[in-house]
């Protein structure tokens, strides 16, 4: 009960958020441009639409999670709301994983509408709608719920420019990331093979929510991926509110 | 009589500036606030009567010591259930109208739909909002914001209040409501909890104080064994005389028009001045005996200090 009210005034809070509205519009914008840019690119203007419609919701889907994600909790302590919140009855677990779950209910809410109008346009084209396409989206919006979750850790204890920096990079990281895997692959047995391979355990792997390849030019997917995928997405989410309450619990509210 | 709030050896440092240097704002904080009464919480600016608020709260880890409320440890979230809190400047959503913002403070205590409809009525009145229960807090006075915070720190129906400068920014009439609802809480056996810069509003309504000064409590005790019945002084206000007429007998403050104040420290010399205003055709105006008052005590205590 006391999670849900912290998330229904998050997400009532987000709501009222402009820059919400203004991303929202430039995916739109991006989505719909997609037509014009098939009509002038050579090839199948399908596949163009299908990989900039799907690209639209993941780039601005992600800047939604994080220029909203990184000043919630920070406006809660500037404008000193927190002080009436954690005098009542409230873990400050409670806290973060309503706070969390306000933000996700937003981003579901958002990717939801840019996903309609992304397979409205597609089944313009084609005249039917494709499962796969809704897989796709259902990964990126579990990659949206982790870059929330990162979010709302650096918020924890940062600022929301300096917030959405880290956010940013580890976003920009968790896509780079599978480099690692080959450095790995031609490097020889030893320390140095062992710290690289520490560090792409540690470090985030963002490929695994990213089938818009496979969905677009209809590629076979390994079975068992969509799981693995999944547990991934949860488990790091779980690590890393887990990290951000932790942070939380030894703040002090001055 | 159990204790509603029990404080030992609380201790707190923060680490101020570029290179931080450790600050001790609380030094050994011990005091407990029993169970129906209502204990005023003084100190000059920046003494530690904040930061005592936040650690009792939960907002601020101590470094050192013991909080306990209503027998709890502070640091359980239970231990709040039947606390409310008023906080100094009372900062709330202000895009919620005030019966939102009572709706989303009653769902964090777990109060059912039925109930908190109720509440939320009745709170209203209590805080005169009724009027404005549907407006957004943004656009609330400052004397508003205040009545709004101390419905939210009423919705749990609590049996300790804690209220952080309930009564600054309000108007004298304002003033007297909250004044009057603090009041109501002593006859419905509530505990209260609360700091004010407001002297005269402490006197009227506290029955223990303790002043804090520097992280450190000097002055704890019943109101009544603090203040004193003892005549500091008496004024006399005369007309028709001149300020000559009393040299020797007391000082003279002021004399305007034909107007004197005088002041006598001396009790025995009341009489005197009465008979020789008597004999002299003077025309006594006012004549008031000063007693010790709690800003008395707080001035000297902190000065001292």
């Amino acid at each position: 009960m006391k999670i849900r009210a912290i998330a229904g005034i998050t997400f009532k809070e987000a709501k009222r958020d402009r820059i919400l509205y203004l991303l929202f519009f430039f995916a739109a914008l991006g989505i719909v441009a997609s037509r014009v840019l098939a009509i002038l690119t050579v090839g199948d203007r399908v596949k163009i639409i299908k990989d900039v419609g799907l690209a639209s919701i993941s780039l601005f889907g992600v800047l939604m999670a994080i220029l909203i994600g990184t000043g919630l909790v920070y406006k809660e302590i500037d404008k000193k709301t927190i002080y009436t919140l954690l005098a009542k009855p409230l873990y400050r677990a409670e806290f973060i994983l309503g706070k969390f779950l306000g933000l996700v209910l937003t981003l579901f809410v958002m990717t939801g509408a840019m996903a309609l109008i992304f397979l409205a346009i597609v089944y313009a084209h084609t005249l039917k709608i494709e499962g796969s396409l809704l897989v796709a989206i259902a990964y990126i919006f579990l990659e949206l719920v982790l870059i929330t979750a990162v979010a709302i850790l650096f918020s924890s204890f940062s600022t929301p420019i300096l917030s959405s920096l880290f956010a940013l990079a580890f976003y920009l990281i968790g896509h780079l990331s599978w480099g690692l895997e080959l450095i790995i692959k031609k490097m020889r047995p030893g320390a140095g093979k062992a710290l690289v391979r520490g560090l792409a355990m540690i470090l985030p792997d963002l490929e695994n929510f990213n089938f818009k390849t496979e969905v677009v030019h209809g590629l076979p997917i390994p079975p068992g991926i969509f799981l693995s995928s999944f547990l991934y997405g949860v488990c790091y989410t779980a690590f890393i509110l887990g990290l951000a309450v932790l942070i939380f619990r030894r703040r002090d509210f001055i | 009589m159990a204790d509603a709030i029990r404080i030992e050896n609380l201790q707190k440092k923060f680490r101020i500036g570029f290179i931080p240097k450790p600050r001790e704002i609380l030094k050994g904080i011990t005091f407990s606030v029993r169970e129906g009464e209502t204990f005023g919480y003084l100190g000059p600016n920046g003494a530690g009567k904040t930061t005592t608020i936040k650690c009792l709260l939960g907002l601020i880890h101590p470094d050192a010591g013991t909080i306990e409320i209503l027998g709890r440890p502070h640091t359980q979230p239970r231990s709040r259930e039947a606390l409310g809190f008023l906080p100094e400047n009372p900062y709330f959503y202000d895009y919620l109208t005030a019966r939102e913002f009572l709706a989303f403070t009653a769902d964090l205590f777990g109060i059912g739909r039925t109930e908190k409809g109720e509440r939320i009525a009745r709170l209203l009145k209590l805080v005169g909002l009724e009027r404005a229960a549907d407006l957004p807090l943004r656009k609330y006075s400052r004397g508003m914001l205040q009545r709004a915070g101390l419905a939210q720190a009423l919705v749990n129906d609590p049996r300790l209040v804690v209220l952080d400068e309930p009564l600054g920014g309000m108007d004298p009439l304002g003033r007297k409501e909250i004044r009057d609802i603090i009041v109501r809480f002593k006859d419905e056996g509530k505990t209260v909890f609360f700091t004010s810069h407001i002297l005269q509003d402490i006197e009227m309504i506290c029955d223990r104080v303790a002043i804090i000064v520097g992280g450190r409590i000097v002055k704890e005790g019943g109101l009544r064994d603090l203040v004193s019945e003892k005549v500091l002084f008496t004024e006399v206000t005369v007309s028709g005389l001149p300020p000559q007429t009393f040299s020797g007998l007391g000082e003279c403050v002021s004399a305007q028009g034909d107007r004197v104040l005088l002041k006598l420290y001396d009790e025995a010399r009341v009489d005197e001045v009465v008979n020789l205003i008597h004999d002299r055709k003077g025309r006594l105006i006012a004549l008031s005996p000063r007693t010790e008052t709690l800003e008395d005590i707080f001035v000297d205590t902190v000065t001292r200090t």
